[in-house]
């Protein structure tokens, strides 16, 4: 039998890939929101782990409205991308500091 | 029956404010005789119903009770009530009957004055404040009704706002008011924090609970609670009944109209403070200190008050001295546990210093407002009723038997005599001395404006007349009492039980009722003969007659006596002529200090402390912060993804090291 | 070692290093390709959980949309890859060390205890008769149901809000410009001529 905690632990592994991604594509935000989707992801295997070792739907359900969000946030996001592009030619994330203090 | 008498209470105030009200506001519209006519209506009712009310009390109708209250905090009750009792009804007709006087005195005295109706309005508030004053049952209330008191002389001392004297003696009189109202705060807030009640009855059916607790002003003093009660609520007495060093207010209040100066700064406010000190004689009583401190500033103020009488030329101001100095009488028989004596001579006093204020201001009339006494002489020929009874407020002032004065003086100096207390030596001795001082200068007074030769110009001379008869009947009405009141009520008032529930003297500091020892079994009029005839037998009748000798001596019989008296002791006349130098300290130390420490807390404090450094400073260190963490906020996304993951690092770090 | 235990480390590893292979690679469109990889492999191990119904969403969702609208984003924009992989290594080590010391710190969290087998065993597999996607409409339509037509409402936002950013705009639209209405004046649209009056025939 397959312990829970190997489960955690694949999550866990996949979530330090992703605070890696971020670290390493730093410039490409394309690359970036990919790290974050894969960071949702590791946080939905935990939820689905759970929700099978505790016999308790809500953790699915939790997962749900997570892909819900997701979706809209990588949706919006990619708009913006291409917006921004549109706009200045570039995705690079060294290049867009309007906002610095 | 009950029920009735709580409405004729509430009545007499009322009446008084409903008066002040119309006058105030509508007195334009009723115009002078309006204003005059509905103010005196008010007060006379006032004094009619106070009579009425010292007939129920005599009859053993005494009330105390609340009539309204007006707030809770905390469960503290703010209430308006009565307490109406022998003092209380004494203080009622004192206070109405001499207001009356001064409102009728009024028509005639500020006939032309502009301010006709503002004055009336004022002097009706004035009648309402001092009774919710007398008839309170609270410390609160009291204390509303000593600085609505307050607010009416300064309004009145300032009543000729355009002259600059009038500003800066209001100015004066109500701050140093605030020193003294400052310490009369204090004992009331001290009375709270350990009796938990305002209400008379309350606080001193539990003085024995009090009793012997200490408290610790200073670190490493431990004074009694009751003697820093009684201090704290005699400061607010010397500010208010202008003891020393407080007084310096009391003679700059002249600059107000006369009527005022009789009826405020004689006859009433002022007295507050004496009325305030016998209302709470079951908490002085209990403090041998606080009397002594009481008697000893009451023995300054009558001694040295009364030598600043010797050489004023004012009218008005030596009225002024004199009062001051009967005040400091009073305050010394309050310390000699002498309540009853205080009170009754507080009520003679009121007659006759009232009497000789008016007839100060019928002469002020007849002279076209000129006040120097250098420039009168010789009026007793054109104004034979006021130079007989300004004769008779003397004589009374001067304490000659049988007039009012003696008795309630000799009373006072008797029990001072008595008295065992520490000082009471001193305060005998000074007490003394004042008498002859005050008979001197009173007849000085009588001498120089009446007597001799005119030394005012022609022009004033050609129009000098008797004062019309507004004027002439409030001072007959005066001189009644004060001829009569001092024998009429010396038995009942200072020998009977008249003051037995109001004010308490304890058995060991029963001056009076040593002195009542003499008289025990007697009928009125044996008591009263009785006391003459040992008051004549007594150093001060001698030192009253010796001083109105002297006076006569220096100002009819050698008029070239009191210059050369005052070449020979220069020094000492400068002293006097300067008041002991007392305003030129107080305008040196007090207000050029505070003038100066304000300017020091203006440049330093406010300049460059708070402005300089908490208010543009708070707003450099922000700028200079900002400036530091500015490079922080560089705009790029991924330095903050980078903080947040950090961010988690650190918290679940914390969190693995804490499990 | 059962079928269950050999399918899981599979593709747990298979998914571990296609995820590797996201971060690592060059070109983006590998990445998202790598991802897809991703999502199938956990896809996957949702089922051994008896996820059905989100493992079928994963793979629709994200694989069928949300990864081909990121292929399609990154095949249009003409982005230099180059010079947006500067750096990439001076951020390694810190990189790498951040991810490690997370990734340490989860284990030793995860592997305390609590999560073992012994500990926490699984559950015995659910019945031919069971129905995750049954379930799950269960509670999401009733319990659920608000948070869910809230969860509706989201997603209508981000299409209005996806559109509205991406749309350019043709020139040939009628839509009104409200301001510029409002701004109009008189000699903007009027035009007053002076003529000669004209013999009507």
């Amino acid at each position: 039998m397959i312990a829970l905690s190997d489960y955690l632990i694949l999550g866990a592994i996949l979530f330090g890939i992703s605070v890696a991604g971020i670290f390493l594509n730093r410039k490409n935000v394309i690359i970036l929101l990919m790290s974050i989707e894969l960071m949702l992801l590791a946080v939905n295997i935990n939820f689905i782990a759970f929700s099978h070792y505790l016999n308790d739907l809500a953790g699915q359900v939790f997962v749900f409205f997570i892909l819900t969000v997701a979706a809209a946030e990588s949706a919006i996001g990619l708009a913006i991308i291409i917006v921004l592009f549109r706009r200045r030619n570039t995705i690079n994330i060294q290049d867009l500091d309007s906002l610095k203090g | 029956m009950i029920d009735d008498m709580k409405l004729v209470y509430l009545a007499i105030p009322l009446v008084c404010l409903f008066a002040a009200v119309i006058a105030g506001l509508f007195g334009r519209q009723i115009g002078r005789a309006g204003a005059h006519t509905i103010t005196i209506a008010g007060v006379a009712t006032a004094c009619a119903l106070s009579v009425y009310v010292y007939f129920d009390v005599l009859a053993g109708n005494t009330f105390n009770g609340t009539v309204y209250v007006w707030g809770v905090s905390d469960n503290f009750p703010f209430e308006i009530g009565f307490l109406i009792d022998n003092l209380t009804a004494t203080m009622m007709v004192i206070v109405t009957f001499v207001s009356l006087m001064v409102h009728i005195y009024t028509i005639g005295y500020m006939h032309d004055d502009p301010g006709y109706q503002r004055f009336f309005s004022y002097i009706s508030l004035f009648t309402f404040s001092m009774l919710m004053l007398v008839m309170s049952n609270n410390f609160l209330q009291l204390f509303f009704g000593w600085e609505a008191v307050g607010l009416i002389s300064y309004l009145l001392i300032g009543f000729w706002y355009t002259r600059d004297t009038a500003i800066y003696a209001n100015m004066k009189a109500f701050l140093v008011n605030r020193v003294g109202d400052l310490g009369f705060l204090i004992g009331i807030a001290a009375i709270y924090a350990n009796f938990g009640t305002l209400d008379y009855h309350a606080v001193f059916a539990s003085v024995p609970e009090v009793l012997g607790q200490t408290i610790e002003i200073l670190p490493g003093s431990e004074w009694s609670i009751i003697t820093f009660i009684c201090i704290m609520l005699f400061i607010g007495a010397m500010g208010k009944s202008a003891q020393v060093p407080l007084h310096v207010w009391l003679p700059d209040s002249m600059e107000g109209p006369t009527p005022i100066s009789a009826l405020i700064h004689a006859a009433t406010m002022v007295t507050a403070g004496i009325f305030m000190v016998a209302r709470t004689s079951p908490l002085f009583e209990f403090s041998e200190t606080a009397l002594s401190v009481v008697m000893i500033i009451g023995a300054i103020t009558a001694f040295f008050m009364a030598l600043l009488g010797l050489v004023q030329n004012d009218i008005k101001r030596v009225v002024a001295y004199s009062t001051l100095s009967q005040l400091g009488y009073m305050t010394v028989g309050l310390g000699a546990s002498g309540y009853a004596a205080s009170i009754f001579h507080l009520g003679t006093h009121a007659f006759f210093k009232a009497l000789l204020f008016l007839a100060a201001g019928s002469v002020i009339i007849a002279m076209h407002h000129e006040q120097d006494m250098r420039k009168m002489g010789g009026l007793r020929k054109f104004m034979p009723w006021t130079y007989i009874t300004a004769v008779i407020g003397s004589l009374a002032l001067a304490g000659i038997p049988p007039f009012a004065g003696f008795f309630s003086k000799d009373l006072i100096i008797e029990s001072v005599h008595h008295s065992d207390l520490f000082g009471s030596g001193i305060a005998y001795a000074s007490v003394l001395a004042g008498v002859v001082i005050t008979a001197f200068y009173s007849f000085r007074l009588l001498f120089m404006t009446f007597h001799g030769r005119p030394r005012m110009d022609q022009h004033t001379l050609q129009h000098v007349k008797e004062s019309p008869m507004v004027v002439v009947l409030p001072l007959i009405l005066l001189a009644i009492p004060s001829m009569i009141a001092g024998a009429m009520f010396i038995e009942p008032m200072a020998f009977g039980d008249y003051f037995t529930g109001s004010i308490l003297v304890l058995p060991q500091h029963d001056v009076i009722g040593q002195i009542a020892e003499h008289y025990e079994g007697q009928s009125t009029v044996q008591v009263v003969l009785g006391f003459m005839l040992h008051g004549m037998l007594q150093p001060p009748f001698w030192l009253a007659v010796g001083g109105i000798f002297l006076a006569w001596l220096f100002y009819i019989r050698k008029p070239e006596l009191p210059g050369k008296v005052a070449a020979s002791v220069a020094p000492l006349y400068n002293v006097l002529m300067n008041k002991y130098y007392i305003d030129d300290f107080n305008q040196k130390f007090f207000a050029n200090g505070t003038v100066g420490l304000g300017r020091l807390l203006s440049k330093y404090g406010d300049t460059v402390f708070i402005d300089g450094w908490l208010v543009n400073g708070s707003a450099r260190a922000v700028g200079y912060f900002s400036k530091i963490l500015k490079p922080l906020q560089t705009g790029l996304v991924n330095q903050y993804a980078f903080a947040m993951i950090i961010g988690l690092l650190v918290l679940m770090t914390w969190f693995l090291s804490v499990n | 070692m059962t079928f269950e235990q050999l399918a899981f480390y599979f593709l747990a590893s298979v998914a571990v290093i296609s995820a590797m292979m996201v971060i690592t690679v060059r070109n983006p469109v590998r990445a998202a390709l790598f991802l897809i990889l991703t999502f199938f492999t956990v896809a996957c191990i949702w089922m051994l959980l008896e996820a059905e119904f989100l493992a079928i969403v994963l793979v629709l969702v994200y694989v069928g949309a949300v990864m081909v609208l990121f292929l399609f984003v990154v095949m249009m924009l003409d982005v230099d890859i180059d010079q947006l992989r500067e750096g990439f290594g001076e951020y390694l080590p810190i990189g790498a060390t951040v991810a490690v010391i997370i990734l340490l710190q989860l284990v030793i969290v995860l592997s305390s205890g609590p999560f073992e087998i012994d500990q926490m065993p699984a559950p015995a597999a659910a019945s031919a008769e069971y129905g995750n996607t049954h379930q799950l409409g269960l509670l999401l339509y009733t319990y659920y149901v608000y948070p869910f037509e809230l969860a509706a409402v989201l997603l209508l936002l981000a299409i209005v809000a996806a559109i509205s950013l991406g749309l350019r705009g043709r020139v040939s639209s009628k839509k009104q410009k409200p301001d510029e209405q409002v701004r109009v004046r008189k000699k903007d649209r009027l035009r007053i001529v002076k003529m000669n009056a004209e013999k009507q025939d």
